[in-house]
């Protein structure tokens, strides 16, 4: 009896749901292009997944506390700018950069996450003012120049596979299967629920809430600088405006995934469904030859349809 | 088995709020082991009492003796520690966790790592713990998918598992069907027999003679009286909770009945609103009396299109009309003074001027321009017609006096000429004076032919200003009275669903 337990009428629906959605949309693609189910691509779109994912699995854990991080996009911008930078030009060592901006991602989510608890600012108040903060740092961190760096033991985390499977792939699996540990076997995993289902009651039954709340936030931007980390190593370089719009994606994934916006209710599993869906549906409108520009406002399109479908469900009940 | 040591005593307890003296010089003592009805109209302060018992809200002044012990209560959380539990109806459990995890949250079974749960023996706890309680309800199910009777016996469930023996049920049978009453009942008669102590609160006479031992009494924030209730009947226990005599004037002049205005018939929502029928005269204002939750609001709200109803006919002015929002029940000429009057009726931070003409706009407007001039007279007019006391048309309604505020909101609708008026609780909150100015104003617009509908829970207020009077409880209308033949007492009985139980006793 785990979380698994938990699995309700109305989640079993939307988890099925979303798989539902995501199998029509590859056999949509499938026939539309015959490249889509190739091995390459399919490895491709796992690949690509890797980053929304990483990131939705932060953004989850705060919409479960009926919050969200609209800083993400930003915190992954300063984190492939800091790791890469401070090899390039602070001749840092690889694995020291990289703890450096995963702790930098987890300070500024920190500091989101007190700003909120402490401070009493709305979630999202908080968040875009570190949307903004952040991407600014990045800005002047880099000066607006894209950093490059060619050390294969950096871009490894990036371009390696291990075996033919590419590593971003693996790294999302290591995180997922922690998130979902915590989330379904944990005395934090199910305080995180509560403070979402009913910050009140948890509070009475002598739950710190507020540490609880703080804390997600701190995983939130974890995760975004790892993701970040991955983006760098991707592309060989640090861009300082990559994964504008991020957040967008990554609460469109959490959303697909069954979490709702009004906390309390989902898990890391459907956004990993839901990630897999968002990058299918880019990497088939890449093959389909669609303009972004087009894909931009089809992605509104799909973050509307997945929260009137959260509400939907919702409602029913 | 009740013995005769109280358990708790709450000894002169006295709370005011800005205006009002919810409670005065309270005393309130329940037994170990006993099932304890506290009983009073609304706003008597039974809410009060008990939220000053379970830390909720801080007494002025009184001492609360528990156990013996001079006890101070400073929060829900010192209440539960101390054994006392509140039974919430839904509130207090998180829907989308399950049974067991609600149960034992924030004190879960730590597991074999640290930080980890060990949900087998939550379970299995949880499954003891409702066992006992002959709790049939399976602690993996998720609180949203149990109904609310469901819902109480796990909270019941949760609160034994943290060592309560001081149940306060806050009506624990509104909304529950008589099965599952009896269910709840028996569950007490349990409770009682291993010597928890419960307060039982409920509008419900009936019930407080079913399953209580002692009733207390309280009325206008005072103590009206303990008895047990062997030795009272229902109609004794009405006579205190009402007791008070006519001591306000409420002019009304007897208008005669003219024209049908509005006629409705067989309204049904849900459980809230049950074959509802009723009809309103021009210049006629018909009192809608019952308890709170009886389903008065509901009908307001309905008739107003803000709730969409399961079926049902409205004819206005014999024409058959279909209500489906609020604009339209404007358009029809019917107004609605809601309740809650500054959430609903007011734009605290505007103007006297912008909060009586926003809804007459179209009226002082040429091509979508509001024409601020005609706008300041319109306003001006209802200023002066009612009476409104301002320094200016320019003042925020949030500086204005509850009387004057409420005028506000009435001029509101007037500027519309409504046909049909409808006034929820139009005087709660209201200096005495004020009150009588507002009954005034009401006379004076059914005098014009507007019918009015007016809900109230003040008894004297019903009775003093109605033509006629339809008594609720339940989402059904119960009893229909003329001004002449109703007595409190009376709409009391059938408020509080007398007439239920046919042996009615002498009222």
């Amino acid at each position: 009896m785990t979380a698994v337990r938990l699995s309700r009428p109305v989640d079993i629906l939307r988890r099925f749901n979303v798989f539902f959605i995501l199998i029509g949309l590859c056999l949509l693609l499938a026939l539309l292009s015959e490249r889509f189910l190739s091995l390459s691509n399919l490895l491709n779109i796992a690949l690509h997944t890797a980053v929304v994912a990483i990131t939705g699995v932060g953004m989850t854990f705060t919409m479960l506390t009926a919050g969200i991080d609209l800083s993400v996009g930003s915190i992954v911008a300063l984190s492939s700018a800091l790791s890469a930078g401070l090899i390039v030009k602070q001749n840092m060592p690889i694995t020291l950069a990289m703890l450096l901006a995963l702790l930098t991602g987890a300070g500024l989510g920190a500091v989101s996450g007190l700003l909120i608890v402490k401070g009493g600012l709305p979630p999202f108040v908080a968040t875009l003012a570190m949307m903004a903060i952040a991407r600014g740092l990045t800005l002047v961190y880099t000066r607006g120049w894209t950093i490059p760096i060619m050390l294969k033991e950096f871009t490894f985390w990036g371009s390696g596979t291990v075996g033919p499977v590419p590593v971003p792939v693996i790294v999302m699996a290591v995180i997922f299967v922690l998130a979902y540990v915590v989330l379904s076997r944990t005395r934090f995993g199910l305080y995180v629920y509560a403070v979402g289902g009913g910050e009140e009651t948890a509070r009475l039954a002598g739950i710190n809430t507020k540490r609880i709340t703080g804390a997600v936030y701190v995983i939130s931007g974890f995760t975004a600088a790892l993701a970040g980390i991955i983006t760098a190593a991707r592309l060989w370089s640090a861009q300082p405006n990559v994964a504008a719009g991020l957040e967008l994606d990554a609460i469109t994934a959490s959303v697909l995934g069954g979490t709702s916006l009004f906390g309390g209710v989902g898990g890391v599993g459907g956004t990993l469904v839901g990630a897999f869906i968002m990058s299918a549906l880019n990497n088939g409108l890449n093959l389909l030859e669609i303009s972004s520009y087009y894909q931009k406002v089809i992605k509104g399109v799909v973050f509307i349809l997945a929260v009137t479908l959260d509400l939907y469900t919702k409602k029913r009940r | 088995m009740p013995h005769d040591a109280p358990v708790l005593v709450m000894e002169h307890i006295s709370k005011s709020f800005p205006g009002v003296q919810a409670l005065d010089d309270v005393t309130f003592e329940v037994r170990q082991g006993e099932i304890h009805a506290l009983v009073g109209e609304n706003g008597a302060g039974k809410s009060t009492l008990m939220k000053i018992l379970t830390g909720a809200v801080p007494k002025d002044s009184g001492t609360i003796i528990l156990r013996g012990q001079p006890t101070e209560i400073d929060s829900p959380a010192r209440a539960l520690a101390l054994g006392i539990s509140m039974i919430h109806q839904e509130l207090a459990l998180i829907p989308y966790l399950n049974v067991g995890q609600n149960i034992y949250l924030g004190r879960e079974p730590r597991g074999a790592l640290p930080g980890f749960i060990n949900w087998p023996a939550l379970y299995a706890e949880a499954r003891q713990q409702l066992g006992r309680l002959n709790i049939d309800v399976d602690p993996a199910m998720l609180v949203a998918d149990l109904t609310i009777a469901q819902r109480q016996m796990v909270e019941i469930a949760k609160a034994l598992s943290l060592n309560a023996d001081i149940l306060v049920m806050d009506e624990p049978t509104s909304a529950l069907s008589e099965r599952e009453t009896e269910i709840l009942f028996e569950l007490m008669r349990s409770l009682k027999a291993h010597g928890v102590t419960i307060i039982f609160i409920s509008h419900r006479l009936e019930e407080v003679f079913t399953i209580a031992d002692r009733v207390t009494v309280l009325r206008d924030g005072q103590l009206v009286g303990v008895a047990p209730v062997g030795e009272v009947d229902m109609g004794q226990v009405v006579r205190m909770m009402v007791g008070r005599e006519l001591r306000e004037m409420y002019p009304k002049e007897e208008v005669a009945r003219r024209e049908q205005v509005l006629r409705v018939e067989g309204l049904s929502r849900g459980r809230d609103l049950r074959n509802v029928s009723l009809e309103l005269y021009s210049g006629e204002i018909l009192g809608l009396a019952g308890l709170v939750g009886a389903g008065r609001t509901l009908l307001a709200r309905a008739l107003f299109g803000i709730d969409a109803v399961d079926e049902g006919e409205i004819w206005l002015d014999g024409q058959p009309v279909r209500i489906d929002s609020p604009q339209k029940a404007i358009a029809l000429g019917i107004g609605f003074v809601p309740e809650e009057r500054a959430a609903q009726g007011l734009f605290l931070n505007m103007a006297v001027r912008q909060n009586i003409t926003i809804s007459a706009l179209d009226k002082v407007s040429r091509l979508g321009f509001v024409d601020f001039r005609r706008a300041a007279g319109l306003a001006q007019e209802y200023v002066q017609r009612l009476d409104i006391r301002t320094p200016s048309l320019r003042q925020r309604v949030r500086n204005l006096s509850g009387g004057n505020q409420q005028k506000v909101v009435i001029a509101k609708w007037l500027s519309l000429n409504p046909k049909v008026l409808i006034l929820d609780e139009p005087t709660r909150g209201i200096d005495v004076g004020a009150k009588a100015e507002i009954h005034a104003l009401m006379g004076q617009l059914a005098r014009q032919g507007v019918g009015i509908i007016m809900i109230s829970s003040e008894l004297p207020e019903i009775l003093g200003i109605s033509d006629r009077i339809l008594v609720m409880h339940e989402g059904e209308v119960v009893a229909e009275f003329t001004r002449a033949e109703a007595s409190q007492d009376e709409i009391m009985w059938y408020a509080a669903g007398g007439e239920r139980n046919n042996d009615r006793r002498q009222a």
